[in-house]
């Protein structure tokens, strides 16, 4: 079968492509289906989930109030001047600070994604000194539940002595 | 080993074949992405900035420390490789297509078993990622573990009680973990399964995608199955989930192969010694082509069919018989054609050495 669009050489590559539902079907060689950019030869980036995250980001939140945003007002990232319509468009951040400027904008968008958005991993050694020992205090406090519950009294004693000693850490 | 010698040859650990489970998982990987704070994220960066960031990054993985775990380190601008150069570190599964797009202001760390890479300002400031063979998610998580502590000894990082690490795109905050396998599963593709386990894997916060190609119909019936939740769950709990998913995929696809071997034994060797006679003998193949053939030889060792082929040769097969490698060996630029007759070339002096042996 010759290529449907040079008709010169053989055509090698099926191309199928579905446009809004409706399926069309192509027989190309190889340099034209290059041309119209219809076959992935592996150079390109593939396709990102940052984009449905962008479209995420502009629909209604949940409630049905929709999102707007009113011409010039927009509001900026003030560590890094970045505005809610970049992230809109590109699906990413400007800067760490951008997480607490669009905070209330970015909570609904995180539950979809993660189905949750808080923290509950990791947390960096020296930088998160505090942080720390604040996790584990939450942690104790439900070891302590838990022996109370069983009746584990020394034992619960045990923590409760564990938990004020890392108290005063914090202090 | 340099990253100079990393773009010439066909070896990076995970193409040894070895490791657990390897009938059908080929190689698990973690990716751990972090940001130092006090630079905006990396596509708002001056270049200035970016060269910073970079002068940092170099500066905490030349700790003594480092390369106690991961082996002696490399570091690179992507600037100083040739375009063909860089996505040979692609086609090694060393860095991702989005690294290299753009070289410029971005950097590359890598170990000399090419097991460790840090990428410097591709998405995130870092992306810390271990590749092991086989199956070994919990292996890899906790090596990319150690490494992540090492660097935070002395680089401040973006980190928020309760957001966790904060990542330029808000699809990685939290743990900033993404843990994957990649899995070999040709009689559940044969068996028409896979479909229903991609959507069964989206509802547990999974991902299956094609690692080549798209959807089901992915070449070489190779898929990777990653995380997509990184928040609400500790980093154990996402390397857990996956584990255990993985392994019931892995536990479906032995007894789609069991099956078909116990109900059409014929069917299954005369595709694998017709992929074999192909690969030896074919003056052109395409990539597509060489990848599902690619599957049969595999398949071919998997149960015992060959005996005289590895899963190290099949796993480097993939690797040279990529775009870029093959232009690399031609020391030029390749249209279609040429490139699919030094394929078929490449193929079968591998085979016939194969054969010898």
């Amino acid at each position: 079968m010759l290529c449907e669009k040079c008709q010169k050489k053989q055509a090698s590559v099926h191309v199928t492509k579905i446009v809004n539902g409706e399926k069309t079907e192509t027989n190309l060689c190889e340099t034209c289906a290059q041309g119209e950019n219809a076959v992935g030869f592996g150079f390109e980036p593939q396709w990102m989930l940052q984009n449905i995250f962008a479209d995420l980001f502009n629909q209604p939140l949940a409630g049905g109030q929709p999102v707007t945003v009113s011409r010039g007002e927009q509001v900026r990232c003030e560590r890094c001047g970045f505005t809610e319509s970049q992230f809109s468009k590109i699906g990413k951040l400007g800067c760490a600070g951008c997480y607490d400027i669009f905070e209330t904008k970015l909570d609904p968008v995180l539950r979809r994604v993660h189905g949750n958005s808080r923290h509950t991993g990791k947390i960096p050694k020296r930088t998160g000194g505090l942080i720390v020992i604040k996790k584990e205090i939450l942690d104790l406090k439900e070891k302590l539940q838990t022996a109370i519950k069983k009746e584990e009294y020394e034992k619960a004693a045990e923590i409760r002595d564990q938990i004020r000693g890392l108290e005063k850490k914090l202090e | 080993m340099s990253i100079k010698d990393a773009v010439h040859n066909a070896y990076s650990k995970w193409m040894e074949g070895t490791g657990p489970d390897r009938d059908v998982v080929i190689s698990s990987r973690v990716r751990l992405a972090r940001n130092l704070n006090n630079y905006p994220f990396p596509h708002f960066m001056t270049k200035d900035q970016a060269a910073e960031v970079i002068h940092a990054v170099r500066t905490a993985v030349s700790q003594k420390e480092v390369a106690e775990q991961t082996g002696r380190l490399e570091f690179i601008d992507l600037s100083e490789l040739t375009p063909i150069e860089r996505q040979i570190l692609v086609e090694k599964h060393v860095v991702s297509p989005q690294h290299v797009s753009d070289p410029a202001n971005r950097a590359l760390v890598l170990a000399d078993d090419e097991s460790v890479s840090i990428m410097v300002n591709e998405e995130d400031h870092l992306r810390i990622q271990c590749l092991l063979p086989g199956f070994q998610p919990e292996e890899t998580w906790h090596l990319a573990n150690r490494i992540d502590d090492l660097i935070e000894k002395t680089l401040d990082y973006s980190f928020c009680e309760k957001r966790g690490y904060l990542t330029s795109c808000p699809t990685n905050v939290g743990t900033g973990l993404r843990v994957s396998v990649m899995l070999h599963l040709p009689c559940l593709v044969m068996t028409k399964q896979v479909g229903k386990i991609i959507n069964a894997m989206s509802q547990v916060g999974l991902a299956v995608r094609g690692y080549y190609g798209e959807g089901t119909e992915a070449y070489g019936n190779l898929f990777q199955v990653s995380n997509q939740v990184t928040m609400g769950q500790t980093e154990e709990e996402i390397v857990k989930n996956l584990l255990a998913v993985t392994k019931q995929i892995i536990a479906q696809e032995r007894t789609a192969r069991e099956n078909i071997l116990k109900n059409n034994r014929h069917t299954l060797e005369d595709r694998v010694y017709r992929a074999f006679g192909t690969m030896s003998y074919a003056r052109m193949i395409s990539s597509g082509e060489a990848l599902n053939n690619i599957s049969n030889l595999r398949l071919g060792i998997e149960l015992g069919i060959l005996n005289n082929l590895t899963y190290n040769q099949i796993n480097e097969l993939i690797v040279l018989t990529r775009p870029a490698f093959l232009m690399k060996k031609a020391g030029r630029s390749l249209d279609p054609e040429e490139r699919d007759s030094l394929r078929a070339e490449v193929i079968r002096e591998k085979l016939l050495k194969a054969k010898a042996n």
